[in-house]
């Protein structure tokens, strides 16, 4: 059985379960498409936050971008982990005791304001609108490159699955079945990596082989074997870090804080049944994370330390058969500038752009639909060879894709990773559906403008939202956006400058008022948006560490929105009459996990 | 809950983030961050990253990983792992010692 069969069998079987799960977990009521009911066991709603939050991003690009930035990667494995202490301890168990809906719900009701409430459905529908685009198009990317289906269809195929759980089953549906979703995608990330762990170290535990020394050359460790490899390549240490200690800081912390404010992610801690509950799934759905994200660097720099140890210096015609799969991708690109035949590998970007004004090769095809080739044999590109001596281009997502094939594991492990990559993009798209069709009927319909309608009115509703929501989030994936990538830095800022300062402030202090809240959240805001869009869109050339605010780059800028709320909410909460005494009582209540009646 | 031991209740539980998120702090960014360069027997100058003899971490390895290195890519998480657990089993500890017994929360609308 060759890879495409197997690949149609485990996607297959993977999707029929999803499908099976939706039907036995139909939503009959508002509270169960919302919040499954609030039943969720911890130990479910753990795996099911960790499916929610771990994206096509996380399985795919993370170990990517870690294996080609080396140290400077941290940020990420710290700021998409660390968010969930804030979480766990500062908002899930408080946020939970609210006993309300959604995250709009909590900020219209603890500031009292109608305003307020609109101010958070905006911003939660914003963010999840950017983020969900790029889900739907990693669904698109993973059917077109495994099962060699037009991207089209892999989205359109994408939607109708997702359609079905979250249309149907709501809240309820999509907690089971990111259940089911989280086993495949863990299970198909630790198969490849454990294999090439100890085929490099002789060791089962990627995190552990890691640090191990090679087998190949007792007494010298991976690590210093990568460091010694990227150095004569004319890289930078893998070890070592080149990005400045402050924006460090910022970008860490932003992304911290914005996993913290993610209305898809703080909305998952509503389904479970109680306070204590909210805190055990907190610390499940980390213990789940930290298994990808501890694994993640070590599949990055195993992947780094094969491809610098195999590809650089050897002669085209006789690299490893994955080389040309992917080259035929587009994922790798080789360009002969000195004539040698032999590949050249090192710092600089190895040829300009394509026909769209994009850095990513474009290959050419002749009349008969075929690729055309040079003179090694090599796919040729439309794309012009840069001035310096690399020849080589590499696409990120390939560590985790070509991982099984550089490794020569069996087939079935390939077909393995593209169920994986399918139900983490899948999960992540559903919880942010999910996100959007409350934020749709609940939030605007029912607590803004009709407020009358009838349970089984505002279920209808919601369904509707989420049949609008996959369709616009379909179009996204087939049209994607130019902007798509840089849109992932703006959701984080948003989610930092606007929501997490006020929930904050909203449970550990009484005194913050609507005034607070509004022109805080307004100034966290538009601050953020301004300084990203600026520097990511209408003055690109100028992004710049000269140009920036106190050298924060775009990507950091939601901490200094954060801080910015946080000073004009509680500056203005001061100068403004108090909360009304029963907000004030609502805000006791949530303090405690037992009955606040004496 | 008498009013006394509801203040009381939220005090431990103010103190309790208060220890664990400057743990949060420490490990992240003084750690992680502002100090990692120490930690890995490295510093930045002029002519980019040089080898720091004075620094005590110099060429010191955890299981092969500089110190810093590692804490980035693995031990911070394992911290952050690590303190919600020990917030869990305090709050836990906490609701026991004040006798709160918790009821299923009712999700509504009212």
């Amino acid at each position: 059985m060759d890879v495409q069969i197997w690949t149609y069998i485990i996607v297959g079987i993977t999707f029929s379960i999803y499908i099976g799960i939706a039907i036995g977990a139909r939503a009959g009521s508002t509270k169960e498409f919302y919040v499954a009911g609030g039943g969720v066991s911890p130990l479910a709603n753990g795996l099911a936050t960790a499916a929610d939050w771990m994206s096509a991003a996380s399985f795919l690009g993370l170990a990517g971008i870690i294996s080609f930035s080396g140290r400077d990667g941290s940020v990420y494995l710290m700021g998409w982990t660390g968010g969930y202490v804030l979480l766990a301890l500062l908002l899930a168990p408080y946020l939970r005791k609210f006993g309300k809906f959604t995250v709009p719900d909590f900020v219209g009701d603890r500031y009292y304001s109608q305003t307020a409430r609109i101010i958070a459905v905006i911003c939660a529908l914003f963010i999840s609108f950017t983020y969900v685009a790029g889900q739907m198009r990693g669904v698109g990317i993973v059917f077109s490159r495994f099962l060699q289906v037009d991207i089209t269809w892999g989205v359109i195929m994408g939607m109708t699955i997702v359609f079905f759980y979250a249309v149907l089953g709501g809240m309820k549906g999509i907690t089971y079945t990111q259940v089911a979703q989280y086993c495949v995608l863990i299970f198909a990330f630790t198969v490849p990596a454990v294999y090439i762990s100890l085929m490099l170290t002789d060791n089962p535990i990627p995190q552990l082989g890691f640090g191990a020394d090679l087998v190949d050359e007792p007494g010298m460790s991976l690590l210093d074997k990568l460091d010694g490899l990227s150095e004569e390549l004319g890289f930078n240490k893998y070890t070592e870090g080149q990005k400045g200690t402050m924006d460090t800081f910022f970008i860490t912390m932003a992304l911290m804080v914005g996993t913290a404010g993610l209305p898809h992610v703080i909305v998952r801690f509503f389904t479970v049944p109680k306070v204590s509950d909210a805190r055990k799934s907190g610390l499940y759905a980390l213990v789940f994370i930290a298994i990808l994200y501890t694994m993640a660097p070590a599949v990055s720099a195993f992947a780094r330390t094969n491809l610098l140890a195999t590809i650089p210096g050897a002669t085209y015609k006789e690299v490893p058969q994955w080389f040309k799969k992917w080259e035929n991708a587009g994922l790798i690109s080789w360009v002969d500038k000195n004539k040698d035949g032999k590949i050249k590998y090192g710092p600089g970007i190895a040829f300009g752009e394509n026909a769209d004004g994009k850095l990513k090769p474009q290959l050419l095809f002749d009349k008969a639909g075929e690729l055309q080739r040079g003179e090694n044999n090599e796919v040729k590109l439309y794309n012009a060879p840069s001035n310096n001596s690399n020849e080589l281009y590499i696409d990120k997502d390939i560590i985790v894709l070509a991982n099984p094939e550089i490794a020569g594991l069996p087939d079935w492990v390939i077909a393995l990773v593209a169920a994986g990559g399918l139900a983490a993009a899948l999960s992540t798209a559903a919880g942010l559906l999910l996100v959007i069709s409350t934020s749709v009927a609940h939030d605007l319909i029912k607590k803004s403008i009709n407020p009358d309608i009838s349970e089984k009115g505002e279920l209808i509703a919601a369904r509707l939202a989420a049949v609008g929501a996959v369709l616009v989030a379909g179009y996204f994936g087939v049209n994607p956006p130019d902007y798509v990538a840089a849109v992932v830095a703006l959701a984080f800022g948003l989610a930092a400058a606007s929501f997490f300062p006020i929930l904050i402030l909203g449970i550990f202090s009484k005194k913050i008022n609507k005034q607070g809240a509004i022109s805080g959240m307004l100034a966290g805001l538009i601050s953020t948006l301004a300084y990203i869009v600026y520097f990511k869109f209408v003055n690109v050339t100028d992004n710049k560490p000269e140009n920036w605010l106190f050298g924060i780059s775009p990507e950091g800028f939601g901490t200094f929105g954060m801080i910015l709320n946080f000073i004009i909410t509680v500056t203005v909460s001061k100068f403004t009459p108090e909360p009304p005494k029963e907000v004030q009582n609502m805000v006791e209540a949530l303090r405690y996990p037992g009955e606040a009646k004496e | 809950m008498k009013q006394s031991d509801k203040r009381l209740y939220w005090k431990k539980n103010v103190k309790y983030l208060l220890i664990l998120l400057s743990v949060w702090f420490f490990v992240s960014f003084v750690l992680g961050v502002f100090f990692v360069d120490y930690l890995d027997g490295v510093k930045k100058t002029a002519d980019g990253i040089v080898e720091d003899p004075e620094s005590i971490f110099h060429g010191f390895r955890l299981g092969g990983f500089k110190l810093g290195f590692w804490i980035g890519q693995q031990g911070a998480v394992y911290v952050f792992v690590l303190l919600i657990l020990i917030y869990v089993i305090l709050m836990n500890r906490l609701d026991k010692k004040f006798n709160i017994e918790e009821k299923e929360i009712t999700t509504s609308d009212h």
